[in-house]
């Protein structure tokens, strides 16, 4: 962090940083369940990276159909969706495709989507925030009755109106990456607003600006540096979400297409199947759970630890 | 006086949001790769065949114009074509949708009753349910059923609807057969209506009544710390009118905001909610809509779920200040 000069007595409320970050990071350490979070997110993100070598390891592809997997009315032989030793996690009915090479590399896709779009969004909200929160006046009303308006709009409508936009040749990932970051700024933006208008006003940017710092100097070197485990925080908070979007897209079928393998429409085709194999819902299912439960806890427990309007929990 | 004055205020700005919304919808869509006249053409087509298309679908006018056309059309009515072959689509006309041969409207009015009987009695179970449970909590503070209510709303707010709805078709449709898990019954028979409407109200209920659980538990802890409850509890009222009249209505005002800001999220819900039930709502009107570069339907359905989200958002904003005196 850049030098703050130490202020005595109690920190406002409005500055989350001025709670010192070693603080924060030793509160943070002590929140077992954000621990937990933490490690399980950490778990994801390996699996994710490292998807073709697990896969290779257990010997499987997401792409090869083992259709002596199955039997001839397309349910997988065998108990509990087909669980064997070659097949980890069962096979896909009617494809015999294996689900433990679709749900490693379903993590990839779905963090890569996550996390992008959430860096994306990052990028808009703070840009966004910062010059509403430091120009203030006519661009600060604006953006703000524009994100007041945009927060309340049915989001997911006009996603899936968007994708008619785009030409089929386009990427459908980075199409992806940019619908969700679009539609995932705001509470960014309305949070870095909030938290620069309050910097603005405190003794040492105003110090900067009376021995005549430019605004883009006192932005990069007094501003921006205060705002970063607001940023993160809310970051942290924004990737489950972008996460459950790219789900929610894909299980109407208009997220990433086939054969990219996708949680969301592994969870979509097991509506067909529920009734006579519920294991092909199950670990798509349960890895989409697991890795937004883990961010959840994750993003609480950096808020409790580093706002101290959060109290904590109680 | 002064609500009257308010109400058309309020109004005045619903109408110039939905002018908005329908010309950036609008504008936006004129980019779309795919020629709509094109599409509707035929296999051979010819110039001068696709000139005609386009001027009876309306296309050859500046996009202005159009828009206008658009607008005009929801007050007046109009005709596509001219003489023997036109059509006409009565006002309010949302547009014709060429590839079904119907208007938009009526094929909204068969989809707009299936997602608006599932946002309507979702919205209302998760906030009713919400409330309750984080009363609850707030109530028991600390103890074993507070931390029940707390575990169980981080784990409903990590659940995706959808999965929560494949389970509960699983559970109670499949296990155990006490309800259907599939299609929308018309509401002209209320009693199978809701029964087939039960497990999609909970399954989308689920996720945001644990988020307002949580919500109204810790504004709950903090108004019955306040001093008007500690005063209306020196008065002598029974601790039930204490919560129920004093704090509970202070801790809805922040919850009923919220709720406003959450419509569009409502609406968002209950599209793949309805996926998840195998109901033809507006969602899956609007992904086949997707599916074939059909713009009048798109159109019709972005501008009718803007319009579901300003109204819905009004209605949220009356309940509150009956709610709130001061506003």
């Amino acid at each position: 962090m850049s030098a703050i000069p130490a202020e005595s007595g109690p920190a406002s409320v409005e500055d989350l940083t001025a709670t010192a970050p070693l603080g924060g990071w030793s509160r943070l350490r002590s929140d077992r369940w954000a621990v937990g979070g933490g490690l399980i997110t950490l778990a994801f993100i390996i699996v994710a990276v490292f998807a073709p070598q697990i896969s290779s390891l257990a010997g499987v592809d997401p792409y090869t159909y083992h259709i002596n997997a199955l039997y001839s009315n397309g349910l997988p032989r065998g108990a509990l969706g087909g669980i064997s030793s070659s097949h980890l996690l069962g096979v896909e009915p009617s494809t015999g495709r294996d689900l433990f090479a679709i749900v490693v590399y379903g993590t990839r896709t779905s963090l890569f989507i996550g996390f992008a779009s959430t860096m994306l969004a990052a990028l808009i909200g703070t840009t966004i925030g910062l010059i509403a929160g430091f120009r203030g006046g006519v661009v600060d009303v604006g953006l703000s009755r524009f994100t007041d308006l945009m927060i309340a709009f049915p989001q997911l409508i006009f996603m899936i109106s968007l994708q008619a936009l785009v030409p089929s040749s386009f990427p459908r990932e980075l199409f992806m990456i940019g619908v969700i970051a679009v539609f995932g700024w705001f509470s960014m933006a309305r949070v870095v607003r909030a938290q620069t208008i309050a910097l603005r006003n405190r003794s040492f940017v105003m110090a900067a600006e009376a021995v005549g710092a430019g605004p883009w100097h006192m932005l990069r070197t007094e501003i921006l540096p205060n705002l970063v485990s607001t940023i993160t925080v809310i970051a942290t908070m924004t990737v489950p979400a972008a996460i459950g979007t790219e789900a929610a897209l894909s299980f109407l079928g208009i997220g990433v297409q086939p054969p990219t393998p996708s949680w969301g429409r592994e969870i979509s085709a097991a509506i067909d199947w529920v009734a006579v194999d519920p294991w092909y819902l199950l670990a798509p299912g349960l890895a989409l759970f697991l890795v937004t439960l883990a961010l959840n806890t994750l993003g609480d427990g950096l808020r409790d630890a580093f706002d101290p309007r959060g109290g904590g929990r109680r | 006086m002064k609500f009257a004055r308010y109400l058309v205020l309020r109004i005045a700005a619903m109408i110039a949001v939905l002018l908005v919304v329908t010309l950036v919808t609008y504008l936006i869509f004129q980019i779309v790769p795919a020629d709509p006249a094109r599409a509707e053409c035929g296999r051979v087509c010819t110039p001068a065949n696709l000139r005609r298309v386009r001027a009876f679908m309306g296309l050859n006018h500046s996009v202005w114009r159009q828009y206008i056309d658009f607008i005009g059309a929801i007050f007046t009515g109009r005709n596509f074509g001219h003489g023997a072959n036109a059509i006409h689509c009565s006002a309010p006309c949302l547009g014709y949708s060429f590839q079904q041969g119907q208007t938009v409207l009526s094929l909204l009015g068969q989809t707009i009753p299936v997602t608006l009987s599932i946002a309507v009695g979702a919205g209302l179970l998760w906030l009713i349910g919400g409330v309750a449970a984080g009363t609850f909590a707030a109530l028991r503070h600390g103890r074993a059923a507070d931390r029940l209510v707390m575990a169980g709303s981080i784990v409903g707010v990590s659940a995706p609807a959808y999965l929560v709805g494949l389970l509960a078709i699983l559970v109670f449709g499949f296990r155990l057969g006490w309800l259907p898990t599939n299609g929308y019954v018309s509401i002209s028979n209320p009693g199978e209506w809701a029964e087939h409407l039960i497990l999609p109200w909970c399954a989308l209920a689920f996720i945001s009544a644990a988020i307002y659980a949580r919500l109204t538990r810790s504004q709950m802890l903090d108004a019955l710390d306040e001093d008007y409850v500690r005063t209306a509890r020196a008065k002598g009222l029974r601790e039930s009118r204490v919560v129920g009249r004093h704090a509970l209505r202070n801790v809805l005002i922040p919850i009923i905001t919220v709720f406003g800001l959450d419509m569009g999220v409502l609406l968002g819900g209950a599209v793949i909610t309805e996926k998840v039930f195998s109901m033809y709502g507006l969602g899956a009107l609007l992904i086949g809509a997707v599916g074939t570069t059909n713009l009048p339907v798109i159109t019709g359905v972005t501008v009718i779920a803007a319009t579901f989200v300003v109204v819905a958002t009004f209605i949220v904003d009356l309940t509150y200040r009956l709610l709130d005196p001061r506003v």
